[in-house]
């Protein structure tokens, strides 16, 4: 029996102290909840709106960034993709059906292997085939007037003319069911699921510790202060943080409502 | 009193065992009929996409009546809402279903893994004549055989929960895969007939033509079990890589497609060998808590050489496991480079430091054993000396492989850093670094290894001391060409490099593991012992290394097991039917290793709850035999 007993002290003791570590030495990242579904208002969309959409299709539903990353390598960088388009259909190992810049970016979204930049083909394969997957369909599924979201973002972020049309009609239903990438956020804690606020910062429940902690910043900071500090986070730095940690384009991402009700609840939260 | 007196022979306990496993066939073979729908009461809000999409029957479709068929018998994954998945108060069907399965999973392992072992050590004690082998791997096969039923117990809980809690995802699955379910039912049959036979056929078929066929018996309980596991795989591996269906999640009808998929053959191979590891680990904890109870020095004796023996299967399993866990990665990434990302730079990455901690746990531990195991021979204290600088190499490259590569820090902490990756510290944080330590710690610990094994040895041949300089080039080239290529092509190349960098690696390690057991299997051949090996003169304190062992290998496999599962994140089959549960969504880290934590309790629980019922029951033997 006593044997029993040490045997059964000491594995719990191990199993604890595992449980202890994963719970308390390591950070606790909440994962995206599964996509939202949502309606979304194609009528009154302005293009600011649908380059927007773009963008966050690209960083969201559409994992884009997953591999189109400086950091992996995996995949080309596409910032200047709206630009190099025009060349690529020049290229002679060009094998698509594409006429323009836009519908090369487009094709390369549906059929990716009709062009394979140098270094990014599948192994063996002489860069004849891509190991990007369609994004259409399985796991992505975006759906065409995401597609063309996305391409108006990258041809805005290269520069040049935006030859993509706005939606002229309402998505279908079932467009509408799955489109939840551009839908504004509905309250404040929705704005800070949607743009990460809390993989840094101590706010609406969630406990980031890179910046400063948000939970009673109304006490100390006013609304035009707290805008600021959203719109150009480096004009004013907290004290102990360094400067040019937090992304300096939440301006040009969140949607003006979005915006005031983030402020708003900042301001409350005293 | 002779060891083979603590025999215990369970007739009754047989029976209970029979009818639980009755039960549970007689379950699993009616389990591929729920493919009617009238079996599915539950579950009428589901909207099926073909339904969905259908137009009124038209002269036209009728004409295409022959095609439309095939899509009636195989209808496409359903669109299910929160209302389809039935709720029962107090009860959380997502933890009950990960429970179910995962404590099935660890027994499942467990008695696949043991008979594996246990042919082998038959097959030995047969070639060599060596009773004490056969009187071990009988023991070995007793231990399974009451985590048998349990097995079977746990299955039989986990298709209760997925009809209770999932009944139109086992609708779907059951749908496509009936027939295998069907040769599951018979396989189980079939894998407990063998199995009862050769356990209880033992001393029936102990010698001349009937010990090969009980051999016999126990190579094909082998192969039914290995098949009974790659049938299970199929279905897990169809959940994460589905093949032989359309992108509405509609059969194509070759059943071959969707069993041989994508991740199919790379997760055969990872659980062949981890079961063989786990088993060894279990078996090795049930040896450790024999020796702590032991009262005679010839217990204490048989039950440290069963625990060295099954401490060797562990190591000998574990060593190559992350070569296939490399392997299953790497098969993930080609599958879709969206669930590798989501496995090691998402949320999941995390999980990877505290695998980290856990296999330095298990090497520390197997290591920490085997030192304590040279106590055993009086020609030890030749080698003893080195222990400290292989220990110091071990913990060394397990900091390096337990180094993050981001650091959640306070700001305090980040700007004493410098920002958030650490100017010497950060580079050790990526793959090939971690892949450098990995291998180095593997190469060690076979040094360990290698010299527990010549301490009680002295070569007699020629050349032993050519020998001995080829084995330390050959450790020394490796060392360097690991470290090399992790520098190198690991920081001053791109990323295409640095995975083909690391296959090198692992060759590398491969080489040294190979080479040098074969030259030492030569050079020691008719060497001269020291002196007898002095089994059972090992420090009580050495048996909970074996104890951290299982405990610490059981908590990894549950681990490893949620991410494997989790990487569909919201889907039940990967981007053809979605998961729209209330539970659908990714727990964290935290949450995760809670229940991790608690099945890794009940798992701990019932196992050393058998072996005080085993210790029990060995008494009242021996008592029987005084009489």
């Amino acid at each position: 029996m006593k044997t029993f007993l040490k045997v059964v002290i000491f594995s719990v003791a191990v199993i604890l102290f595992y449980a202890f570590y994963a719970n308390e030495m390591i950070p606790q990242v909440k994962p995206a909840p599964p996509p939202v579904e949502a309606k979304l208002d194609m009528g009154s969309l302005t293009m600011e709106q649908f380059i927007q959409m773009g963008d966050t299709v690209f960083h969201g539903k559409g994992t884009c960034e997953l591999c189109h990353n400086p950091v992996g390598g995996r995949a080309p960088l596409l910032d200047q993709v709206g630009k190099v388009a025009e060349e690529r259909l020049k290229d002679p190992r060009y094998k698509g059906k594409a006429k323009t810049g836009e519908e090369y970016i487009r094709e390369s979204m549906v059929e990716p292997s009709a062009f394979v930049v140098v270094g990014f083909g599948v192994k063996g394969t002489n860069d004849a085939q891509s190991p990007m997957p369609v994004v259409t369909s399985g796991a992505i599924g975006l759906k065409p007037f995401e597609v063309d979201a996305v391409i108006a973002y990258f041809q805005q972020k290269a520069g040049v003319t935006i030859t993509v049309q706005l939606p002229k009609e309402a998505p279908s239903a079932d467009d509408e069911e799955k489109a939840h990438v551009a839908a504004p956020a509905k309250s404040a804690e929705e704005v800070v699921n949607k743009y990460g606020c809390g993989a840094c910062h101590k706010i609406a429940g969630q406990q980031g510790a890179l910046g400063p902690d948000l939970t009673k910043i109304g006490a100390k900071r006013n609304k035009d202060y707290l805008r600021r500090a959203v719109i150009d986070p480096n004009a004013d730095i907290a004290p102990g943080f360094p400067a040019g940690m937090m992304p300096p384009d939440f301006g040009v991402k969140l949607l003006a409502g979005e915006l005031e009700m983030l402020v708003d609840y900042m301001a409350k939260s005293k | 009193m002779k060891l083979s007196s603590l025999v215990v022979r369970e007739t009754s306990s047989g029976k209970r065992r029979f009818i639980v496993s009755l039960f549970f066939f007689v379950f699993l073979f009616t389990l591929p009929f729920f493919k009617s729908a009238e079996f599915f009461p539950i579950g009428t809000n589901t909207v099926y996409a073909a339904e969905q999409a259908a137009p009124a029957e038209t002269p036209s479709a009728k004409e295409e009546g022959k095609s439309e068929a095939k899509k009636e018998v195989y209808p496409p994954a359903p669109k299910l809402t929160e209302s389809d998945y039935p709720q029962v108060k107090g009860i959380n069907g997502r933890i009950m279903a990960w429970l179910a399965a995962q404590l099935h999973l660890w027994f499942a392992a467990f008695v696949l893994a043991v008979p594996i072992f246990v042919f082998v050590i038959e097959a030995i004690g047969m070639a060599t004549k060596d009773e004490r082998y056969d009187r071990m791997a009988y023991e070995f096969i007793k231990v399974s055989l009451t985590a048998y039923s349990i097995t079977a117990v746990f299955g039989g809980l986990l298709v209760f929960t997925l009809i209770v809690f999932y009944p139109d995802f086992l609708k779907y699955m059951a749908g496509i895969f009936s027939p295998t379910m069907l040769a599951y039912a018979f396989l189980f049959f079939a894998e407990s007939a063998c199995l009862y036979i050769y356990y209880y056929g033992w001393h029936a078929m102990e010698k001349g033509t009937a010990k090969w066929i009980h051999l016999t018996i126990g190579w094909m309980l082998n192969v039914v079990g290995t098949v009974l596991m790659f049938l299970a795989n199929a279905w897990v591996t169809f959940m994460m890589s589905p093949h032989g269906v359309d992108a509405n999640g509609v059969f194509e009808g070759n059943m071959w497609h969707v069993i041989h998929n994508h991740l199919w053959n790379p997760i055969n191979l990872h659980r062949v060998i981890a079961n063989v590891a786990y088993g060894g680990s279990v078996v090795g904890a049930y040896a450790a808590y024999k020796f702590l109870s032991a009262r005679t020095s010839e217990e204490r004796a048989h039950y440290d050489w069963m625990g060295y023996t099954a401490n060797f299967i562990a190591i000998s399993a574990l060593l190559p496991l992350p070569f296939a866990g490399y392997w299953l990665t790497a098969e993930i990434y080609a599958y879709s480079q969206q669930m590798g990302i989501t496995l090691m730079g998402g949320v999941f990455a995390w999980l990877f430091i505290i695998q980290a901690v856990l296999i330095g746990a298990l090497f520390l531990s197997a290591n920490y054993y085997l030192w304590c195991g040279m106590e055993r021979s009086k020609g030890a204290v030749r080698y003893t000396k080195y222990i400290k600088y292989i220990a110091f190499v071990i913990v060394g490259c397990f900091l390096v492989w337990f180094t993050p590569h981001t650091l959640i820090m306070t700001p305090g902490e980040l700007k004493a850093i410098g920002g958030p990756y650490h100017k010497y510290l950060g580079p050790l944080g990526i793959m090939p670094a971690k892949n450098t330590a990995v291998n180095i710690m593997l190469i060690f610990t076979f040094l360990s290894f290698m010299l527990y094994r010549r301490c009680n040895k002295i070569a007699t041949v020629s050349w032993a001391a050519t020998g001995n300089a080829i084995q330390i080039a050959i450790f020394a080239a490796a060392i360097i060409n690991i470290a090399v290529l992790g520098v190198y092509y690991g920081y001053f190349t791109n990323t295409v490099y640095k995975v083909a960098s690391s296959v090198l690696q692992v060759a590398s390690t491969l080489t040294v593991i190979i080479s040098c057991m074969i030259i030492d299997v030569l050079m020691f051949k008719g060497a001269k012992e020291v002196a007898p090996l002095q089994w059972g003169k090992m420090p009580d304190r050495s048996q909970y290394a074996l104890f951290l062992l299982a405990v610490s290998f059981t908590w990894l496999m549950g681990l490893m097991g949620f991410i494997r599962s989790a990487i569909r994140q919201h889907w039940h089959v990967y981007t053809v039917f979605r998961d729209n549960s209330p539970d659908a969504f990714t727990p964290t880290i935290g949450y995760a290793t809670k229940i991790v934590s608690v099945g890794v309790i009940i798992f701990m629980a019932i196992v050393i709850f058998i072996f005080w019922l085993g210790q029990i029951s060995a008494k009242k033997s021996v008592s029987e035999a005084h009489h």
